[in-house]
């Protein structure tokens, strides 16, 4: 695989050969040397446009555990909007030379862009609100880990899905791994023609209780001067998830960060059935095999492999 | 309505010789013309059109053999940037473009920088049109001051100056009450108020259309309604003052459906349609391509058979390009950052004959009579092929395939929507006023006269 761009460059093999190789690589990361040589001498840029502490810090440990020279890049989107346009910035920062650039912008489709103005691989870490295929991949990678395969699988995504750009990753990957999808919502935050991606829409918790997995979406606070929703109580009344909500065995999930006693509720999120900090403990390693994947796999004058999973 | 005034209408080529276009099928469907004819102009008119072979020797001789010899064209809706962007566009690239898709005269929108809202400006720039259009060209005046939608221009003054009509294109006149006020003073003063359709209450923030791409691209989408509903508005209130207005670039299915039935009311009102919005849809925005943005977005397959639809029955009143230039520059920026519009002078006229002739969803007939009836809605003389007419003339090759900006563009800018596409329908020479304002250089080659012996 060339780069990352879109869940759309992702078939059901590439799924399982990534998570199959984030589990090879989870096993190193039990033993007290956690580097890997496989990308030694070899540089990725974190280039983000807008804040995000998780997954930078995911993206940055992760190439560091697979010995690559990693260089951030922060800019406000502001501070562009001054002067130094999208194309010159990723011009400029071509001079370093990046083998990989993880890009998180607010612009759809700006990754697919970069692609084609630098020799980099790309790997999109979010782009507005279209999407964050690494979320959707260490999700299904998290569910793999405890069920096996996600092969008729009952998910029911809920929350603010017109914003969200991790719900169209997973909408389309939990999909195409066998999994039915269910978004709940209010209408207001459900995009219009939404069911065209395969997906069924629902108004309501009624029916979450036969949901194997429900997936809380972060509600953000400013969707509320924007009246998106007439208060986050009403909210939280209608779509929170909740262990009395749902199925005493469905699991449940969140992309973070959690706001707690809004899209989930406190007994949710610290629940066992919670496997939000198993999502983030995936994020290191699953992004390990991205990078493997992009700038070693079967691609000509790869590195070094030697400690580096078949 | 008579007000008396400027000719709207400046600049051009310089008068040349006389021309004999010989042997083209000539087609004009207002004068139930399709023949294959001799054409004689001479001194800017169609000075007589004869059988095969029997125009009279003399003048510059054109072999129109197996072209096709109709009305030029006039699209009442192009950007030309001047003054204050002529990084994008100029009088002279602008219409040049203009010339080379077959027009012989085009309308420019006011949404220049500064606004064209005041007498000064409108006359500074036709004194540069004079100058430097290729083809004649005229300007609509700003409806509202600064185009802020709050208080109305000078529309007199403009008018007096020659201004063809009156618009805040680009942006809606998003205020009931102060487009009341318009069409009152219109009665006064006259000129069409050529309206772009749009609530920015719904609209807000909208980069495509709203619907199954935009849900699945995650970006905002711009609904229909945000269009028909304030042509259902503004139509209500030209119906009650009795005032005249034109819906620019149509783009669904409800707004053809509220022009339709504003008509049958008696309502006067015409809209046009872009060949973008006839031949693309939203599909199209999938790999969000920076050219397919454009206000009002490409919608969906519906809406586009609507639009044809309304073309083939005449509730859409004529096609315009709405040519908007941007530099590279500014569209080689994500899909969502990027500027609306597309460029379309250069192509209009193969897009749509590809598209809708060859398909047979529309007639040729048909096509040819919507690329110029914009000149009637602004009070423009309407090319034809007639003895003693105006010598507006295009020759087109029918069959001859060619790519989309291949050779480049004549307008300055290249954010065409259909560059790269194979199109079947090219212009070899326009004529505006009885001169060849345009002339395809391979064409120019094969026609050029004998070169003369020197002694």
């Amino acid at each position: 695989m060339r780069h990352l761009l879109s869940s759309e460059d992702l078939s059901r093999e590439d799924v399982e050969r990534i998570c199959d190789r984030a589990s090879a690589f989870a096993e190193t990361q039990e033993r007290d040397v956690k580097k890997l040589p496989a990308l030694r001498n070899r540089t990725v840029l974190n280039l983000f446009y807008e804040a995000s502490t998780r997954t930078r810090g995911s993206f940055e440990l992760a190439a560091k555990r697979l010995s690559a020279d990693v260089v951030n890049f922060t800019a406000s989107g502001s501070s562009t909007e001054k002067g130094e346009s999208l194309k010159d910035t990723v011009l400029t920062l071509s001079a370093h030379q990046p083998d990989a650039i993880v890009v998180r912008c607010p612009w759809a489709g700006a990754p697919a862009l970069l692609a084609d103005w630098t020799d980099a691989a790309i790997v999109n870490a979010g782009d507005g609100k279209h999407e964050h295929p690494t979320q959707a991949l260490l999700d299904i990678y998290t569910l793999r880990r405890r069920l096996g395969n996600l092969d008729g699988l009952n998910v029911w995504i809920v929350g603010d899905v017109l914003h969200s750009r991790v719900a169209r990753s997973n909408i389309r990957l939990f999909q195409e791994m066998g999994a039915d999808v269910t978004l709940a919502g209010p209408p207001t935050l459900m995009p219009r023609d939404i069911e065209a991606t395969g997906a069924r829409v629902a108004y309501s918790l009624d029916g979450v209780g036969e949901a194997d997995v429900v997936y809380a979406l972060r509600m953000q606070n400013e969707r509320m001067d924007e009246a998106y929703v007439p208060s986050l109580r009403e909210y939280a009344w209608f779509f929170q998830v909740d262990p009395r909500r749902i199925a005493p065995g469905a699991l449940i999930m969140h992309p973070g960060p959690v706001n707690r006693g809004v899209e989930i509720s406190a007994d949710a999120t610290d629940s066992e059935r919670s496997l939000i900090l198993e999502q983030v403990a995936a994020g290191v390693v699953v992004r390990m095999a991205v990078l493997y994947e992009v700038l070693a796999a079967n691609r000509a004058g790869a590195p070094v492999r030697e400690g580096a999973p078949a | 309505m008579s007000f008396a005034g400027e000719p709207v209408l400046v600049g051009g080529p310089e008068q040349a010789g006389d021309i004999v276009i010989r042997g083209a099928r000539v087609v004009d469907p207002r004068a139930g013309l399709d023949e294959v004819r001799d054409v004689v102009v001479r001194e800017g008119e169609i000075a007589q059109i004869s059988a095969r072979g029997e125009a009279p020797a003399g003048g510059e001789n054109v072999d129109g053999e197996g072209l096709m010899l109709t009305p030029a064209f006039v699209d009442p809706h192009v950007h030309l940037r001047v003054p204050g962007q002529e990084h994008k566009e100029e009088l002279e690239t602008g219409t040049r473009a203009a010339a080379a898709g077959g027009f012989s005269a085009v309308l420019a929108m006011p949404n220049t920088d500064p606004v064209i809202d005041s007498g000064s400006i409108l006359g500074a720039l036709r004194e540069g049109a004079r100058r430097e259009a290729r083809i004649p060209v005229g300007f609509l005046g700003a409806i509202t001051l600064g185009q802020r939608g709050e208080s109305l221009t000078a529309m007199g003054e403009m008018r007096e100056l020659g201004a063809a009509g009156f618009t805040d294109d680009g942006l809606p006149v998003t205020s009931a009450g102060v487009l009341r006020r318009a069409l009152q003073y219109q009665r006064m003063v006259g000129g069409v108020l050529a309206l772009h359709e749009e609530d920015p209450s719904l609209s807000g923030g909208g980069v495509m259309h709203e619907g199954a791409v935009s849900a699945q691209l995650g970006v905002t989408g711009i609904p229909s309604v945000s269009e028909s509903s304030m042509i259902a508005r503004d139509a209500l209130i030209a119906g009650y003052e009795g005032g005249a207005i034109h819906a620019q670039h149509l783009s669904s299915a409800d707004s053809v459906r509220v022009v339709s039935e504003a008509k049958a009311a008696g309502i006067a009102i015409t809209c046009e349609a872009s060949p973008h919005h006839l031949c693309f849809t939203d599909e199209d925005v999938r790999s969000l391509d920076t050219r397919m943005k454009m206000n009002p977005p490409l919608r969906t397959e519906a809406d586009r058979q609507a639009l044809i639809d309304g073309l083939r029955s005449g509730t859409i009143d004529c096609i315009a390009t709405d040519h908007a230039p941007h530099a590279p520059h500014e569209k080689e920026v994500p899909f969502e950052q990027a500027p609306m519009g597309t460029t379309g002078l250069e192509s209009a006229f193969a897009a749509c004959y590809d598209e809708l002739v060859l398909p047979g969803l529309i007639s040729l007939e048909t096509l040819l009579e919507r690329m110029n009836a914009g000149a009637a809605i602004f009070g423009l003389a309407t090319p034809t092929i007639m003895p003693g007419a105006p010598a507006d003339l295009a020759l087109i090759d029918l069959d001859r395939e060619w790519v989309v900006g291949a050779d480049g563009y004549e307008s300055r800018s290249d954010n065409c929507a259909f560059g790269g596409r194979r199109l079947t329908g090219r212009v070899l020479m326009t004529i505006a006023g009885g001169a060849v304002a345009y002339r395809d250089r391979g064409f120019a080659l094969s026609a050029a006269p004998e070169p003369e012996m020197q002694g």
